[in-house]
Formats: C-alpha cells, sequence, structure tokens
C-alpha cells in the first residue's frame, strides 16, 4: 500500500489511508527523504491519523524520517496520533523524542510555517536594541 | 490464571512483514468481538504486532494463535499465542530487560509487551524455539 505524497506550496503532505507494512514504511521513508530535496520542500508533513497501532518498528522508521530530513534541511511533522494509539504507544515504552507532533494537519501546516518564520528571523540576525 | 476457550481459535501463520499487519487486524477484530473498549484495542493489535515481528526478525517463520477465553468466572478475555521453532532465547533474563536487544532494534519488545497486557508467559529453549502468552481480561 503506497502512500500518496502530495506537494502543497513549499511542504510536502504524505497521507497514509491504510495500515502499513514494514516494507511500506521504509519505502515511505526513502520517498520522503529523496522527494524533499527533488522539490526543494521546506517542510514534510505525514499524516497518521489512519493508523490504529504504532508499533516499535514505525516509530523507529517515523523518527528516521524526521531525522533524515532535519539533515537535508526541512523538517518533519507526524500529525494526528490518535489517542489509543498514544496510550499503546507509551505503555510499550515508545517515544517520538526529537519530532515535532501535532494533533491535526492544520496545526501541523501552522507549526511549519512558525518554523519557517522563526528559520528567516534566526538567518537575518535579531535586531539591535 | 488458565483460561476456557469460548470460540473458535484463529491461527495465522507468520512468514512476512504483511503477516504481522494481518495477525494484529484478527486479533484487534476478535478483541472487538469479546466488547474491548477502543484503547484496548489498540493495547492488543500493538502487542500482536510486537511478537510476531519478533517472530519475523528472529524465527523467520511461526505462527500466532488468537482465542477468546473465559476465567470459569464469567470474566472474558483475549489471549494470543505466538510460537515460532526459531533458535530460542539464550538468556530470557537478560531478555525481558528494557533495552536489551539481539538485532539492533529498540530492545523494548518483550517488557513493552508484558506492559501492554494484563498476563505474560515465556517459555524459551535454546535451538528449539519460542512460545509467548499474553493474555486480556476485560474489564
Amino acid at each position: 500500500m503506497q502512500v500518496p505524497i502530495l506537494k502543497q506550496g513549499a511542504y510536502l503532505i504524505a497521507t497514509v489511508q491504510s495500515a502499513l507494512t514494514d516494507e511500506d514504511l521504509k519505502q515511505l521513508r526513502d520517498a520522503l527523504v529523496g522527494q524533499v530535496s527533488k522539490v526543494r520542500a521546506r517542510g514534510v508533513i505525514v499524516d497518521v491519523t489512519a493508523l490504529d497501532v504504532i508499533d516499535s518498528f514505525a516509530t523507529r522508521t517515523l523518527r528516521d524520517v524526521a531525522h533524515m530530513i532535519r539533515l537535508r534541511g526541512a523538517e518533519t511533522v507526524i500529525v494526528g496520533i490518535q489517542p489509543e494509539v498514544a496510550f499503546s504507544m507509551v505503555k510499550l515504552g515508545l517515544t517520538l523524542e526529537g519530532v515535532a507532533t501535532t494533533l491535526d494537519l492544520e496545526e501541523g501546516l501552522r507549526y511549519l510555517q512558525r518554523s519557517g518564520k522563526r528559520k528567516v528571523q534566526e538567518h537575518e540576525g535579531r535586531p539591535h536594541r | 490464571m488458565k483460561g476456557a476457550l469460548i470460540a473458535d481459535e484463529l491461527r495465522v501463520s507468520i512468514d512476512s512483514d504483511s503477516d504481522i499487519v494481518s495477525a494484529r487486524q484478527k486479533g484487534r477484530e476478535l478483541a472487538a468481538q469479546c466488547g474491548f473498549p477502543s484503547t484496548e484495542l489498540a493495547v492488543v493489535a500493538t502487542a500482536i504486532s510486537e511478537l510476531a515481528r519478533n517472530i519475523v526478525r528472529y524465527a523467520v517463520r511461526g505462527e500466532i494463535v488468537l482465542r477468546l477465553i473465559d476465567n470459569h468466572g464469567g470474566k472474558r478475555g483475549v489471549e494470543v499465542i505466538a510460537a515460532d521453532d526459531g533458535p530460542g532465547i539464550p538468556d530470557l533474563t537478560l531478555a525481558m530487560q528494557d533495552g536489551y536487544s539481539t538485532s539492533g532494534s529498540l530492545g523494548l519488545g518483550l517488557p513493552g509487551v508484558r506492559r501492554l497486557m494484563d498476563e505474560f508467559d515465556i517459555v524459551s529453549e535454546f535451538g528449539k524455539g519460542t512460545t509467548v502468552t499474553v493474555r486480556k481480561w476485560k474489564r
């Protein structure tokens, strides 16, 4: 089951639509890391609202995606982790440390817009008092 | 606490990563039949996913057996048996410690599964295979 990746402005949005096998997850990772460079995306959103299980492999792959994309100079946000999925992940001892997460797609876009602005400010330097 | 089987058991053979997905989906369906709330369905499905992945990763192939059980006192639950005839686990005490792994994974598999479920049982014989039995009771 391939995950469609849409380009929206400076962002890539991958919307997971059904359960993913380990192989599907690896494909998604490789596709996202490849496409970020190809389309010069500034941010990536992975929408996992449809996932009813995020186990150790999925967690590790999502974390890898975020870290790889950061090394390419873009930001990743994982959006839509369901409450029962979050509960199971924590019980299992899984964290997405160092990875941005938001409630839903809308919040994810807002997060990327804000972090984009922050980057520009950092680049221009702080104004002198 | 051993439970009595109250319906036909479901057997899912595990030998590729797509079997991991079908095992956890079938487990979720079975737990839903039993009337578990959605949080617990995710818990059961996640535990099955971890157990099935251990089979694929360490033993290549094996089987997940899913059963609806009764504790003889009217309490219902789901039992998951993950069995393989793979290499076995040489040191169970070590394998049950958080952070231990021999395959470079997160190493949270078994202790994490134990935290997710109500009951956890493991039998492993070096060179002969491993059987993990877990149960979740409906509250």
